[in-house]
């Protein structure tokens, strides 16, 4: 077992914890960077639309997993990022203006419907950010002028330094450069008192009022940044699909970026990244196994939804720490063998805790 | 003449579907109060009541009143079911952990219906399928009088319940302060899953009220999305609130239907529940209050 001595107080404030993190994810980006060279081309295309979702998924749980608050309407951030970059790009406005703009638009929409429905309890956010969802869902659709409506909307090849980024590698490296940034953004969020901040509104709003911090800016600032980062998440999304199409951008997709981030394991960015492999792959994993299926269970037409409804159901009940939770608990497991106990992982006994203004 | 004629036909129309949306708000509001959980599967409660009385009455071949009856008492069952081995587990875990689990039952529950009555639309006789009222001028479909019928009289059993017997007092404790419910000996979790079972209730009486005037299919639980602006326009905590935020929110559906573009009359619920937490967030009805820590 390693123990950590503090030596300084900086060291707690530092992003990593000691030297084997810096080694152990240092060996992991040069492995995801030689990949392509390695592996099919398939895998390379299903890889960047794992890195499209994490980018989302770090973005949501800043959102769910630090400020404890929840959106079901995701898809539609996604869908504002996406059309914007597609439509500037159209225009002949250069990738790399067009990235940072589908964001910080996205993240001024965020802004836009946060600060009225911020001001009530977090439950309102997710109503009012459901109905923005199909809202926005219907503009794209009506919008036919802008988006093309259902006949679709071919995204034009975006140009980073004169190179095109082009196919399933493009699109991998492209991705992969921006999650890395997104990565670094939030980490020094978190660190920073904005990110404290929004970490004592999710323990409790009361106590953090009292300590003098602005629910409603904090709440919105937290909301815009969530939204931003999906916007930036979007604009990569309209290359890895190409070609646009209105519904793609529904209340499933938002269900399926809330599940990235509690089937990943709330309050933990590496949550965000393992939720992430695990929702695009499981649609991978049916397709597989569709056909060996007894009953013709996998014929079902509404059958990757329900998984979708029964994977969060079960991970709310039997492991709310999600994948994240289940491997901090297997290495403590080595790490104080042969100590662990069956009750080392239990959760404390909680009680009802109103929300409720009296 | 007309005009006036054509503008009651669609206020009626409107009061009608608003009624089922009130229903359902209806039970939102009754779980929130009680346990400040909100059910997002309602709606998908509610298609499951109307299923079984599809089929105790098509297939069962049982009388219209019959086949309500058992619809009812098997979907209040279904959720007085639901709390106590389910939502039971998760107090104490944060409100939004509640809303996924919620979220994540109501795609179950589609699934399952989807398998055990497919996913076909259908559709049942009642005593007021196709047929009509005429009052001078307007004429008036029996099926949309019954849904404010019967929404009217629910609520004044509803009403009475909660005034009148020893468990509905029980149950106005219980949401008011659990803890010196519990003190006063009031079996408060017993209470609270007996609160889902009657919402569970109220939801299925939507079902099958909505029978005649609209196919049951797997994916009715959506109109639980605009039970959501009624609720919120009632003030989510409000029950006659939520009742009049849903026959507001469908009288404006009809209008906007009839006089706007096509494209609007899908978002109108929406656009009026944003507006409404724009201007007003904290709803028509919310009594002023403040925290206590």
């Amino acid at each position: 077992m390693r123990y950590l001595f503090r030596t300084s107080y900086q060291q707690d404030l530092r992003a990593w914890r000691h030297g084997g993190d810096v080694f152990w994810y240092g060996l992991l980006i040069v492995l995801v960077l030689i990949i392509p060279f390695v592996m099919g081309e398939f895998y390379v295309g299903e890889m960047g639309g794992v890195f499209i979702f994490a980018i989302a998924g770090v973005g949501l749980m800043l959102l769910v997993g630090y400020t404890g608050l929840i959106s079901l309407g995701h898809a539609a951030f996604l869908g504002i990022g996406s059309y914007v970059n597609s439509v500037l790009l159209a225009q002949g406005v250069p990738f790399l203006i067009t990235l940072p703009v589908s964001g910080l638009f996205t993240a001024l929409c965020g802004a836009a419907i946060g600060r009225p429905t911020l001001r009530m309890s977090g439950l309102y956010l997710a109503i009012a950010t459901l109905s923005f969802g199909s809202i926005v869902g219907t503009v794209f659709q009506k919008w036919t002028a802008v988006t093309g409506g259902f006949d679709g909307f071919a995204v034009p090849t975006p140009y980073v330094f004169g190179v095109s980024v082009e196919g399933a590698t493009g699109v991998y490296y492209t991705s992969f450069a921006v999650l890395l940034f997104v990565l670094w953004v939030s980490v020094n969020l978190l660190r920073s008192p904005i990110g404290r901040a929004m970490v004592a509104i999710r323990d409790s709003e009361v106590s953090a009022q009292s300590m003098g911090i602005h629910l409603a800016k904090y709440k919105t600032l937290a909301f815009a940044i969530s939204a931003g980062i999906t916007g930036l998440a979007g604009a990569l999304f309209a290359h890895y699909v190409r070609f646009l199409a209105p519904d793609a951008f529904d209340v499933l997709l938002s269900v399926q970026f809330v599940t990235i981030v509690f089937v990943g394991g709330l309050g933990s960015l590496r949550g965000a990244i393992l939720g992430a492999i695990f929702v695009r792959l499981l649609p991978q994993a049916i397709a597989i196994v569709r056909d060996d299926l007894p009953f013709g269970i996998g014929r079902l037409p509404g059958l990757e939804p329900s998984l979708f409804g029964l994977v969060l159901v079960v991970v709310i009940l039997f492991q709310p720490g999600g994948i994240n939770g289940l491997w901090l608990k297997i290495k403590l497991w080595f790490q104080t063998y042969p100590f662990m106990r069956q009750a080392s992982g239990r959760r404390q006994k909680s009680y009802a805790r109103s929300e409720r203004l009296r | 003449m007309e005009d006036a004629a054509r503008l009651l036909q669609l206020v009626v129309n409107g009061a009608a579907a608003g009624c089922i949306y009130g229903l359902i708000a209806l039970g939102f509001v009754l779980i929130y109060k009680a346990t400040e959980m909100v059910n997002f599967a309602q709606g998908d409660i509610m298609m499951l009541g109307g299923f079984v009385a599809y089929s105790a009455v098509a297939h069962w071949g049982l009388n219209y009143w019959v086949g309500a009856l058992i619809a009812i008492v098997a979907t209040a069952m279904f959720g007085y079911a639901l709390d106590a081995i389910v939502l039971r587990r998760v107090i104490g875990q944060p409100q939004f952990a509640v809303v996924m689990l919620t979220l994540g039952l109501g795609f179950i529950f589609r699934a399952g219906a989807g398998i055990t009555w497919g996913y076909d639309s259908v559709g049942f006789d009642t005593p007021f399928t196709n047929r009509t009222v005429k009052l001078g001028a307007l004429i008036l479909g029996e099926d949309n009088l019954s849904i404010i019928f019967g929404t009217v009289l629910l609520c004044l059993v509803l009403y009475l319940f909660f005034a009148k017997t020893r468990l509905g007092v029980a149950m106005q404790a219980s949401s008011q302060n659990q803890l010196a419910a519990y003190y006063m000996g009031i079996p408060v979790r017993n209470v609270f899953s007996m609160i889902w079972a009657i919402s569970a209730g109220v939801a299925a009486v939507a079902g099958i009220l909505l029978s005649p005037v609209s196919m049951i299919d797997v994916n009715m639980g959506f109109l639980g999305i605009k039970a959501f602006a009624a609720a919120v326009i009632g003030g989510f905590g409000s029950i006659p609130g939520s009742l009049i935020g849903g026959v507001f929110v469908g009288i404006v559906e009809q209008l906007a239907g009839y006089y706007l573009p096509a494209g609007f009359q899908e978002v109108t619920s929406n656009i009026v529940l944003l507006g409404m937490l724009f201007v007003r967030p904290q709803g028509l009805f919310a009594e002023r209050m403040g925290k206590r820590v």
